[in-house]
């Protein structure tokens, strides 16, 4: 079962994409790779002021991931706690895994020739730490939410 | 071998606390201060790493080879670059004096280093960028209390309502002041905003106003007008500590709030029900009485007249109001000694700029950089021969660096102290690259607020390329000018240790948190016993101020409506975006990624009218001369029909800087003439007094004929 999940309080953000480069800085990325993504809607005019809401997309760390079988190493794995990662060492950039994602979520890092995606900072996670999305965010918009807690 | 290494953002002017991961040599990680900030820090924030792997930076001093701006340069040593300024220099104050030397940086917590620089020296010169900024706000703000644009701040996080006219709090951006926006709305606080277009900011508003450009003074004249009808002021308050206050009241009749809502071109009803909103909450009303606010020229005013409504509110020194920042004195502590207490005799000479003798009203402190350019380009009072601008790039912040260039061509010497290439230091004579800020120390700095703390920034890592700290380029260059006495130091540590003596505290006393605070509770003043707080001359809050009324202007200027811009044409607005600061952020690859170029914000009905579809290519021609540049319009029905807006930094010339290299649009470029246009009380330039047409491009091909 997956245990967690990245929440976005769309009230606080304020669209600064922050969170973005704190992603790609913290796993070293170059130009190019997006691990998660802010968006929001075009402006519309409720009650004389024109608003939007944002989303937050990285992966949806599916529970039946389409990814993972169509990956021809077994670099594309699903963890217990339901993180579905990329194992660098078995990577061979195919890039299979990004054809078989429904919204193309695996992106090609040219500097390792490798797939990457988030995989919830696993490692910092793993340190009892929280990923440098929602750690680091602006405005304290995201939240890390560990299900069972629920 | 890991480590953690406190320090201060520098990727733009606000310097968040940091924490910096550095493992091998490497920043591994960089977070906001957890004590101060809990890790929050924004794009530019993170993009620090991205700044210091940039090689599109100069890596060594570079003396010019060719014509000014030609980009030919050639690399030198740090000594060999230092004895030709010092050389220079030394020539240049034999012929022409001292005074004929200015020194220019961006303000901050070290510009007392830059003062004590050229204060030793013996020039009275010493200047900023805050007159294309917040020097409006600044004079109006000591034209009310005596007290400058950051001796009061604002308790956002408990006021119940907060007024932004034009401040895009949320994209022109300070980490904890967002959060104490974000906070207040959280716990049901009103944001009211008032802007010629819709921003980020506007989009959290539970009001919102877009008003007429150039209009602002009048719908502050107007809530005045309605709050003192209504009888909705504190009139305790005023009756205490404000003088002035029966002038207003003649001068604020005509100004009603329906003639206010014509003029802004907004609904009547909405502003009525803002009006009751505000009798309601407050005290705990803050009028943000503007950041930067170099833009019409009533710009004074307007920042006056937000003064006059916060007094109004009586929200000073009340919880959710305005509040004294304090200072190491109010928790009965020393602070740390400043380089300029060595400085014992000011420079006699008078200032060239003209601040302080030909015009008594303003600050003297950093004067008015723009009004050099007179002195500059006349030789009166008297010839001025070198500049130095430390991290203030004078073509970016200031209009038209065209006729910037020709008044420069004048001067001697041109050195430009940046981590990167300015626009100015591209023209100059000489660049002394200073290193990254995560590749050096700055000095230590005092923070005042209601638990004032002092703060230092340490090195994370070494720097990559031959760059240096401006602690150790002045004090090198202080010695090569034969004032070294004033820079007694010779490591930062002996810095350190110097500036901290008075209080008692060691360097190591940063080791756990960064900081170090100087109380452990907030302090509040009483606030039935403020005398003696506000410093003007007559120790009141001054609605009419003796310091206008000796220069000859009025406290309270009858409004002029602004001019329609002419058929066909727009008012040119510019603001900020949350992932660059300025322009120096822009070629950050990280950066450059989220933000590659700007467009032209221009209104639907008016772009269908001339045929500009959203993403077409326009011709922005600028007025009087034909400055012409190509962007892409985004065609949007959320800004007013009277203006066009680009974010301000982009259409940089700089070759070596190959993302950013004329990538959009640069406002400034377009501001023909507009150098010279100031508010005459307040010493901003007016940089939204300009007029552009816009035109469908050509480069929008019906055609395309190639194989
Ligand atoms: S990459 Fe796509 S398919 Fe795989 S877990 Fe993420 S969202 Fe699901
Ligand atoms: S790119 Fe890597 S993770 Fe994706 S399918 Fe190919 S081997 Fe598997
Ligand atoms: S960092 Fe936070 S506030 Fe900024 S865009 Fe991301 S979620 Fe929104
Ligand atoms: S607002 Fe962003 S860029 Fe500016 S100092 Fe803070 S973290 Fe750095």
């Amino acid at each position: 079962m997956n245990k967690y999940m990245i929440y976005l309080n769309s009230k606080r953000c304020i669209g600064c994409h922050g969170c973005e480069v704190h992603c790609k800085t913290n796993k070293k990325l170059p130009v190019g790779p997006i691990l998660c993504e802010i968006s929001h809607e075009p402006l519309k005019a409720v009650r004389g002021v024109p608003r939007t809401e944002f989303q937050f997309r990285s992966c949806y760390h599916c529970e039946d991931p389409y990814c993972v079988p169509v990956c021809p190493t077994g670099a594309m794995q699903k963890r217990q706690d339901g993180i579905v990662f990329v194992d660098q060492e078995k990577c061979i950039g195919c890039m299979a895994c990004a054809g078989a994602c429904p919204w193309g979520i695996p992106q090609y890092n040219s500097e390792t020739g490798k797939a990457i995606k988030c995989d919830y900072c696993m490692d910092r996670v793993d340190a009892g730490l929280k990923p440098a999305c929602v750690t680091k965010c602006a405005t304290h918009a995201l939240k890390f939410v560990t299900l069972q807690e629920i | 071998m890991k480590k953690t290494v406190w320090s201060m953002c520098g990727m733009c002017s606000v310097r968040c606390p940091i924490k910096v991961e550095v493992e091998n040599g490497r920043v591994e990680w960089i977070e906001g201060n957890p004590h101060i900030l809990k890790g929050a820090l924004c794009a530019k924030g993170s993009a620090g790493v991205a700044l210091i792997a940039d090689d599109e930076r100069p890596q060594q001093p570079l003396i010019r080879k060719g014509g000014r701006g030609a980009g030919r340069w050639e690399p030198v040593s740090w000594y060999t670059a230092l004895d030709y300024i010092g050389e220079k220099l030394n020539k240049i104050i034999a012929q022409y004096g001292a005074k004929s030397v200015m020194m220019s940086c961006r303000g901050g917590p070290w510009a007392d280093f830059f003062k004590t620089f050229i204060h030793g020296l013996g020039s009275p010169n010493f200047t900023n960028h805050d007159s294309g900024c917040g020097r409006n706000v600044h004079h109006a703000s000591l034209s009310i209390y005596g007290l400058g644009r950051k001796d009061l701040i604002y308790d956002i996080k408990n006021a119940k309502h907060l007024v932004l006219f034009g401040r895009n709090i949320l994209e022109s951006l300070r980490i904890a002041e967002a959060n104490q926006v974000l906070d207040m709305l959280d716990a049901g606080g009103r944001l009211t905003y008032v802007d010629v277009r819709q921003t980020m900011t506007g989009i959290k508003a539970t009001r919102f106003f877009q008003v007429r450009p150039g209009t602002d003074y009048a719908l502050a004249l107007g809530l005045i007008n309605a709050i003192i009808k209504r009888e909705a002021y504190d009139k305790e308050f005023i009756e205490k500590y404000v003088t002035g206050f029966d002038e207003l009241v003649e001068f604020i009749q005509p100004y009603t709030l329906e003639w206010a809502a014509k003029e802004c071109e907004v609904k009547i009803k909405p502003l009525q029900m803002f009006v009751e909103e505000l009798a309601g909450d407050r005290p705990r009303v803050v009028f943000h009485p503007g950041w930067m606010l170099s833009r019409y020229n009533d710009s004074f005013y307007a920042s006056r007249s937000l003064q006059i409504l916060n007094v109004l509110m009586g929200n000073i020194e009340v919880k959710g109001g305005q509040l004294f920042p304090k200072g190491a004195a109010d928790c009965g502590v020393k602070g740390i000694r400043n380089l300029s207490s060595l400085i014992t005799q000011k420079p006699a000479d008078k200032r060239a700029d003209g601040v302080g003798w030909k015009y008594k009203h303003f600050d003297k402190g950093p004067g008015l950089f723009h009004l050099f350019y007179d002195a500059i380009e006349t030789g009166e009072p008297y010839p001025m021969k070198a500049m130095i601008c430390y991290r203030h790039d004078p073509f970016n912040c200031f209009p038209d660096p065209a006729a910037q260039k020709r008044a420069l061509d004048k001067m001697e010497l041109l050195v430009s102290v940046d981590t990167h290439y300015s626009e100015f230091g591209w023209y100059s004579d000489v660049i002394l690259p200073e290193s990254a800020y995560l590749e050096r120390e700055s000095p230590i700095a005092l923070q005042k607020g209601l638990k004032p703390r002092l703060i230092v920034r340490q090195k994370a890592v070494e720097p990559k390329f031959d760059t240096k700290p401006a602690w150790w380029i002045f004090k090198q260059l202080a010695d090569r000018v034969g004032i070294g006495q004033y820079f007694p130091y010779n490591t930062i540590e002996e810095l350190w240790a110097w500036q901290l003596e008075p209080t008692g505290y060691k360097i190591e006393d940063f080791n756990a948190k960064g900081f170090v605070e100087l109380t452990d509770k907030p302090i509040m003043y009483d606030r039935n016993n403020l005398d003696g707080k506000f410093k003007t001359p007559s120790g009141k809050i001054e609605l009419v101020s003796k310091v206008l009324t000796e220069a000859g202007l009025p406290s309270f200027k009858p409004y002029v409506s602004p001019i329609k811009p002419p058929e066909g044409m727009f008012r040119l607005v510019f603001g900020r975006s949350a992932v660059n600061a300025h322009g120096h952020t822009i070629n950050n690859p990280l950066l450059y990624e989220l933000l590659p170029y700007n467009t032209l914000w221009i209104n639907k009905r008016e772009a269908s009218k001339l045929g500009i579809n959203d993403g077409d290519w326009v011709d922005v021609i600028s007025q009087p001369q034909e400055v012409t540049g190509t962007i892409r319009a985004k065609v949007t029905e959320f800004i007013h029909q009277d203006a066009v807006y680009m974010i301000h930094g982009f259409g940089r010339q700089i070759p070596l800087q190959t993302r950013a290299y004329h990538a959009g649009m640069a406002d400034q470029k377009l501001q023909i003439g507009l150098l010279k246009e100031m508010d005459p009380a307040g010493g901003g330039l007016c940089l939204c007094e300009s007029f552009v047409e816009v035109r469908r491009s050509a480069k929008n091909p019906k055609r395309s004929v190639e194989l």
